[in-house]
């Protein structure tokens, strides 16, 4: 029964996916991301060592064709551990975004739209919010919780929705004096209804276009903690907690700050690309 | 006279902000799960030990007039006496706030020295293989973590070719301090000339579309004085704003780098103290750091008012 019809086909995929976007940046950043994707999805299968397990014979080993990243001082294979933290990283990044992209924007259409006391409300705390630095606002969260993956999530979370709430705030803002609107209000659609289907649909996507940025800055961001020793603690294999465990090695052991910092680096690269594509595509249908 | 009437009322705005991170910093002793007087006396501190410390902190004396006392010592610049290093916390900070302060404005002239020019190539060469490898030089810097860059320069420049300190930090001359923040510097200004090359990018883009532009080369005006006085100075508008958050993100971002490098500033000095659970260090330079961003804010309007004319007071 599952007949398609070639042409019917092909027009659709054309409406996804123009051919002026792909691009090679385009291409690039999809191989790099589905690679990602590919090692979070089944480490078990690529890594070929385990990432925990200590091999006192093999300690900080320089690359080889058996240790392609080489071993850290505990004798783990580099690779393997790598590989293993692609899902932690990745999770970071995708997690951290998607909560603070969804609560935001809940808060951002609903103060913008009724306005009022829950409006000056998010201004205020947004205000207060935006007097510290990214960076110390989840340190001060963290101290406050203790350190941990988990501590490590919601300070994100906490710190996160702030941008969304305002990107959509500002758009609801523009949007709610249009003319589609006034008609769907005219027409007696609940609130509910005009939120959801008229003013969400347009509003979404520069959020959608910051989140794909905001990936990699989260992504990053919990490096950096676990890097400080604030989020994932060892010896679970994050990419920062493992450069962390390498630094003191750095003089006559690079490989292991290299390694798990250049995959990092090449991940944030194809989530980047990817994430630009996506802002061309959505402005152009925009005209 | 009118611009000194816009600095107070801007001065004025930024109070409220200020009482309510006072505020916060001061719940935060209190939002950690326990007891403050147990940690901070130790966890194996004796219970005597830790009734004095109680006193010795004001902990025993109800809420609100905990915070009066702690907002009256803020006034006088008295920030308690650290925990573990057992010296006056203001002291420490004073130590240590120029070396961050050096590192953030090094970092941001560097990133604006890069940023500049080739922000401006990139937009006037739109989508030539110029702005195409910008582009993705800059996307490049942005994915790459700071702390790991930090690591590879110390790696090539101090450790294989010692050109440059490995960290740490050389008082002993202003230009041994000096060499001791070029590699920090530089590493963080990366981030900031990308980020900055790409707002860059597009006011240039959007500016030379501009009839005001096509107006000052028709009346004859020389290519150069076309790029400074409408190309470029109009194009600096959004980057003055940028480059206010991007200071408030080199600040944030100095915990990190200044660990990397072991620069004796504000920033190594927060993951010295939470590391030590310090927690009146931490409430201090968590303090400080609001502090520093509302200044720069304040500085920003500033500048605002002389780049931009229509600036309303």
């Amino acid at each position: 029964m599952k007949r398609y019809y070639p042409q019917s086909e092909k027009t659709r995929r054309k409406h996804l996916l123009p051919a002026w976007a792909v691009t090679p940046t385009f291409i690039l950043g999809v191989v790099i991301v589905v690679i990602a994707l590919i090692m979070a999805i089944f480490p078990a299968q690529i890594a070929p060592y385990d990432p925990t397990v200590v091999d006192i014979t093999a300690r900080t080993k320089a690359p080889s064709a058996a240790h392609i990243f080489g071993t850290d001082n505990y004798g783990r294979d580099i690779f393997s551990r790598v590989v293993w933290g692609t899902r932690i990283d990745l999770s970071i990044g995708f997690f951290g975004v998607l909560v603070p992209l969804i609560i935001g924007s809940i808060i951002g259409l609903l103060a913008a739209w009724y306005g009022g006391w829950l409006d000056s409300l998010l201004m205020r705390i947004s205000e207060i919010m935006m007097a510290f630095p990214f960076t110390i606002l989840v340190i001060a969260i963290i101290t406050i919780l203790g350190t941990g993956t988990i501590n490590l999530y919601i300070a994100l979370w906490l710190v996160g929705w702030m941008s969304y709430a305002r990107l959509v705030r500002a758009e609801v803002m523009t949007l709610k004096k249009s003319e589609f609107i006034e008609a769907a209000r005219v027409a007696g659609f609940s609130d509910a209804r005009i939120l959801l289907r008229h003013v969400l649909p347009n509003v979404i996507s520069s959020s959608i276009v910051f989140a794909a940025s905001d990936m990699v800055m989260c992504m990053l961001t919990g490096a950096s903690m676990s890097f400080l020793g604030l989020g994932v603690q060892p010896p679970t294999p994050e990419w920062g907690a493992i450069l962390n465990e390498g630094r003191t090695y750095i003089t006559y052991a690079s490989w292991m700050t290299f390694f798990p910092g250049l995959v990092l680096a090449i991940t944030g690269v194809g989530l980047s690309l990817l994430g630009d594509s996506m802002t061309d595509i959505l402005r152009r249908k925009g005209r | 006279m009118r611009r000194l009437n816009y600095i107070l009322k801007r001065l004025l705005q930024m109070l409220p902000v200020l009482l309510v991170v006072t505020i916060m910093t001061f719940l935060m002793i209190h939002l950690i799960p326990g007891d403050p007087a147990r940690i901070m006396a130790g966890e194996k501190a004796r219970p005597d030990a830790v009734e004095a410390m109680r006193v010795k902190l004001g902990l025993d004396k109800p809420l609100w007039e905990q915070y009066w006392i702690y907002l009256k010592n803020l006034v006088t610049l008295d920030l308690g006496t650290s925990m573990k290093f057992s010296r006056p916390v203001a002291e420490m900070i004073g130590e240590r706030l120029p070396v961050t302060i050096a590192l953030t404005l090094f970092s941001t002239a560097l990133g604006l020295l890069f940023a500049l020019p080739l922000g401006y190539v990139a937009g006037l060469q739109k989508d030539q293989p110029t702005d195409h490898a910008i582009r993705i030089s800059t996307l490049v810097a942005i994915a790459m973590p700071s702390f790991w860059v930090g690591l590879l320069l110390m790696i090539l420049f101090s450790v294989t070719l010692h050109w440059l300190p490995a960290g740490g930090w050389d008082a002993t001359s202003l230009f041994s301090e000096f060499k001791c923040l070029i590699l920090p510097a530089f590493t963080q200004s990366l981030m900031t000339a990308a980020i900055l090359i790409r707002d860059m990018r597009n006011s240039v883009v959007d500016i030379i579309r501009q009839d005001y532009v096509d107006f000052a080369k028709s009346k004859g005006l020389s290519a150069g004085a076309v790029r400074r006085r409408h190309i470029i100075r109009n194009s600096m508008v959004s980057t003055v704003t940028l480059l206010s958050m991007r200071m408030a993100a080199l600040l944030g971002g100095s915990v990190i780098i200044e660990t990397v490098f072991a620069l004796p500033g504000i920033g190594k000095l927060t993951y010295d103290a939470i590391s030590a659970r310090d927690y009146t260090v931490v409430q201090s330079v968590v303090f400080l750091f609001a502090l520093l961003v509302l200044v720069v804010n304040l500085l920003t309007d500033i500048i605002y008012s002389f780049l931009d004319p229509r600036v309303e007071f």
